[in-house]
């Protein structure tokens, strides 16, 4: 970090430096040279890549990007607005959001949303995976921003052991020891792990849809996600509960729910079993 | 030489009557055998908490074999890959091992956890018992009092075995308790910091619950429990009234054989379920949480359902913070309220109860016969009272779950605590208190006009009147019949309920259990079942 830092604060010098020991009518000539010669390069390059008939407002996009913006000029665009700038008090702007955002969104079926309520439900996905990438391509390449690595596993050389350390750390306040997920303030949830594949926990964590925090990766580097992942999908959602039924997994409470359900209600009925058989 | 003869048969009487020659026990050991407890399946519910005290001692026993009190930082090597490396105490490590890698560990760990939590819900279901029954009136107002405070330290003895693993759960409840302690005024942060040796967490915690929860506070449960069953004998066991029963006496059956042999079966019974609920639900999963550290703290991180209460009130208590211009100025923290000024209440007029409820009715007089919930509505519906105050606050220590798992606001859940904790209670006190009243007059009803038959008679004016069946005998004046008097027991309200005796053996499962096969004893005629009952029809045959 430092060694180039002191690299590009040596190149600025340079440039600097350069022109005070030139001449002045020098420097003037070498100004209008290069003026031409950018005059010229802009204009040619205009004229070999402007369309001819057709006008355009904006940049153009890659095929799929086109396919994506087709489906959101039908399914996002009430609320998210024309070019996803969106609509006062309905849908807020996807510029910069990035690819990542929409995949988590759209392929958890958060988005579209079915009712604005205090945050959006998981539910049985609109899109095919296909259209998905679509309109993450179009997203993406509207305002850039962040984007998932290829591939369906993300935690191939996760380490379980890290893993668990950090997701104790980062996500078991809000979606508890076991993934389950718990309450937040005001009908705000963090939702249960256990329906997410590898691609949504980590675009979740490099998005922070909704009240979850941006995990970036300047917080938690590309390798510790894939720890967390594998934590997630190998510790939690494939442990074999040594100790038998875990009872949702929700802590004291349904434990003690269990004791009154189960203990007492047995052991009421004992009790009534033995002193009837005087 | 001449081999002794050796009389096998009476070798145990011999030994017996050698014991009784030197230490003089034939005497009280026959009284004590001969003890009568009275029958009812109410009676039962304390010696669940007994037997599942055995079995905490059995199993809490095990696991000292295992466990290393200490906070020493060891990194961990077991067998449960997903810590393999992670730094940890000492304590968390064993019982890590206890779990996975000492054969029977686990389940000797879950049995314990929850024989725990039976045995705080065993103590509170017999003192509902004890309470709505009346049976905590004079003479016997002491062994209420020394089983509320079983009650409270078996609520230290939960809380100190609940911090031991060390693990994040263990962790965050510790540092509520230190919070808890810091937020009294004036001697707080001593407290706190004689008890952690320092600032939280230390490094000296963990061994000193370790020896309060194997040491002491057993020693002390094992104290009361004792004074609690002494007294028991020496003031007898409260009765239902009934036929034969009063005041001066106890109706039952004998200490040995049939009682001791009873209970014998109900502590195996009480072992099994215990057993078979370690073995089939898994309670406090130790490494889901990970060892604890500071910055740890897991949602749904709950105490055990006895603690839950207290949790709930802190969670429904508002941020009242009052400030004392003393000096540098002064701090009563909000938490202050809840968790020490509450619990401190709620111990003052549970084991005061008793006292207060005498003075209230001007009733001196010692009481060996127990009340029907709903002959004594005032003190029922001050019970339901009690009751639905405790379930608001408990339910509302685990609000968060509730709110998340049934998609309520977590603000509406405690405001709806808030609320509930006011208006709550007096709901349940007039609702009790209506439902005794109609249940009474329910009683004196059948008592004065008989048992609903079913059976409905038109007469010549075309009315319809249900015919009843009078419990008494014909009378000379009135409307034939005369009214009976209502004995704080029972009253049949179904036909089939009639007459003086049930059936010789009343089953649970299998509603009537034929007699077994009675020895027949000289001069008295052997026991004849009970002639089957004819079917009652309505007059006319069906066609």
């Amino acid at each position: 970090m430092t060694s180039e830092n002191d690299r590009r604060r040596g190149l600025l010098a340079r440039l600097r430096g350069r022109p005070a020991a030139r001449s002045r009518g020098r420097r003037r000539l070498g100004a209008a040279v290069r003026l031409l010669a950018a005059l010229t390069l802009a204009g040619g390059a205009y004229t070999v890549f402007a369309p001819g008939a057709q006008a355009q407002d904006n940049q153009t996009l890659s095929s799929a990007a086109a396919d994506g913006k087709a489906l959101f000029d039908v399914s996002c665009v009430t609320c998210h607005g024309r070019n996803a700038q969106g609509v006062e008090g309905r849908g807020p702007s996807l510029i910069g959001v990035g690819a990542a955002s929409v995949e988590f969104q759209v392929s958890t079926g958060r988005m579209p949303l079915a009712r604005q309520e205090a945050q959006a439900h998981r539910k049985p996905p609109l899109f095919t995976d296909e259209q998905t990438r679509q309109l993450a391509q179009y997203i993406q390449e509207l305002g850039g921003g962040p984007e998932l690595p290829n591939g369906e596993n993300l935690h191939e050389n996760g380490n379980v052991a890290a893993g668990g350390e950090l997701f104790r750390i980062n996500c078991s306040q809000c979606h508890a020891f076991g993934g389950g997920g718990g309450a937040l303030s005001s009908g705000k949830f963090a939702p249960s792990l256990r329906p997410a594949t590898d691609r949504q926990i980590y675009a979740a964590m490099l998005s922070g849809p909704q009240n979850m925090p941006v995990f970036g990766d300047n917080q938690l580097r590309p390798e510790q996600k894939a720890d967390i992942i594998a934590y997630i999908q190998e510790t939690l959602k494939h442990d074999q509960d040594p100790g038998g039924f875990n009872l949702g997994r929700y802590g004291p409470s349904t434990e003690g729910l269990a004791i009154f359900l189960v203990g007492i209600v047995a052991l009421v009925f004992a009790s009534l079993w033995i002193a009837g058989k005087s | 030489m001449k081999r002794r003869k050796f009389d096998l048969a009476a070798a145990p009487g011999k030994a017996a009557a050698g014991v009784d020659d030197r230490f003089q026990v034939a005497t009280p050991l026959r009284r004590l055998l001969n003890k009568v407890f009275p029958d009812h399946w109410s009676f039962l519910l304390g010696e669940i908490a007994l037997f599942s005290f055995i079995v905490l001692l059995l199993t809490g026993v095990f696991l000292t074999f295992f466990f290393e009190p200490s906070m020493t930082e060891v990194i961990y090597n077991g067998s449960y890959a997903p810590l393999r490396g992670t730094p940890m105490s000492a304590a968390y490590a064993s019982s890590l091992d206890i779990s996975f890698e000492v054969r029977g560990g686990l389940i000797m760990r879950q049995m314990h956890h929850w024989a725990a939590l039976l045995f705080m819900a065993a103590i509170v279901v017999h003192m509902l018992r004890v309470f709505f029954t009346g049976a905590f009136r004079k003479p016997r107002e002491t062994n209420w009092i020394i089983g509320s405070l079983l009650f409270w330290v078996g609520f230290l003895a939960g809380f100190t075995g609940y911090s031991l693993p060390d693990d994040g759960l263990s962790g965050t409840g510790l540092r509520i308790a230190s919070a808890i302690m810091l937020s009294i005024p004036v001697i707080g942060s001593w407290v706190t910091s004689s008890i952690f040796g320092g600032e939280f967490p230390g490094t000296i915690i963990i061994s000193r619950f370790f020896i309060a929860h194997v040491l002491l506070i057993p020693a002390l449960l094992v104290a009361l429990i004792s004074v609690h069953l002494g007294l028991v004998f020496k003031q007898k066991h409260t009765q239902w009234p009934g036929p034969g029963r009063t005041n001066g006496n106890v109706v039952g059956e004998r200490m040995f054989p049939r009682y001791a042999i009873k209970q014998g079966g109900f502590f195996m019974i009480v072992f099994g379920v215990i057993a078979l609920m370690g073995g089939l639900f898994q309670i406090n999963p130790i490494w889901l949480f990970g060892p604890y550290e500071a910055w740890v703290v897991s949602a749904a991180s709950q105490p055990d359902w006895y603690v839950m209460f207290l949790d709930g009130s802190t969670r429904l208590m508002p941020a009242w913070q009052i400030n004392i211009p003393i000096g540098d100025g002064y701090v009563i923290p909000p938490l202050f309220w809840p968790t020490v000024v509450l619990p401190g209440i709620l111990v003052g007029l549970s084991t005061l109860y008793p006292f207060l409820e005498a003075r209230h009715l001007k009733d001196y007089k010692s009481h060996n016969l127990l009340q029907r919930p709903r002959d004594v509505p005032a003190r029922t519906a001050v019970g339901a009272m009690a009751v639905a105050f405790y379930l608001v606050l408990t339910l509302s220590g685990a609000n968060d779950v509730i709110a998340d798992k049934f998609q309520i606001s977590l603000n509406a859940m405690t405001w709806a605590g808030r609320i509930g904790l006011l208006i709550a209670p007096p709901i349940a006190y007039y609702v009790t208190y209506r439902l005794c009243l109609g249940l009474q007059q329910h009683d004196r009803e059948v008592l004065a006009h008989g048992v609903e038959t079913g059976i409905i008679r038109r007469l010549p004016d075309g009315r319809f009147v249900e015919v009843h069946q009078p419990l008494s005998a014909a009378q000379e004046h009135g409307d034939g019949h005369g009214a009976l008097e209502y004995t704080g027991w029972v009253v049949p309200k179904k036909m089939n309920r009639l007459g003086a005796l049930g059936p010789a053996v009343r089953g649970f499962f299998y509603p009537i259990e034929k007699p077994v096969e009675a020895p027949v004893s000289p001069g008295h005629p052997p026991v004849e079942p009970r002639p089957e009952r004819e079917e009652i029809s309505s007059g006319e045959p069906r066609r």
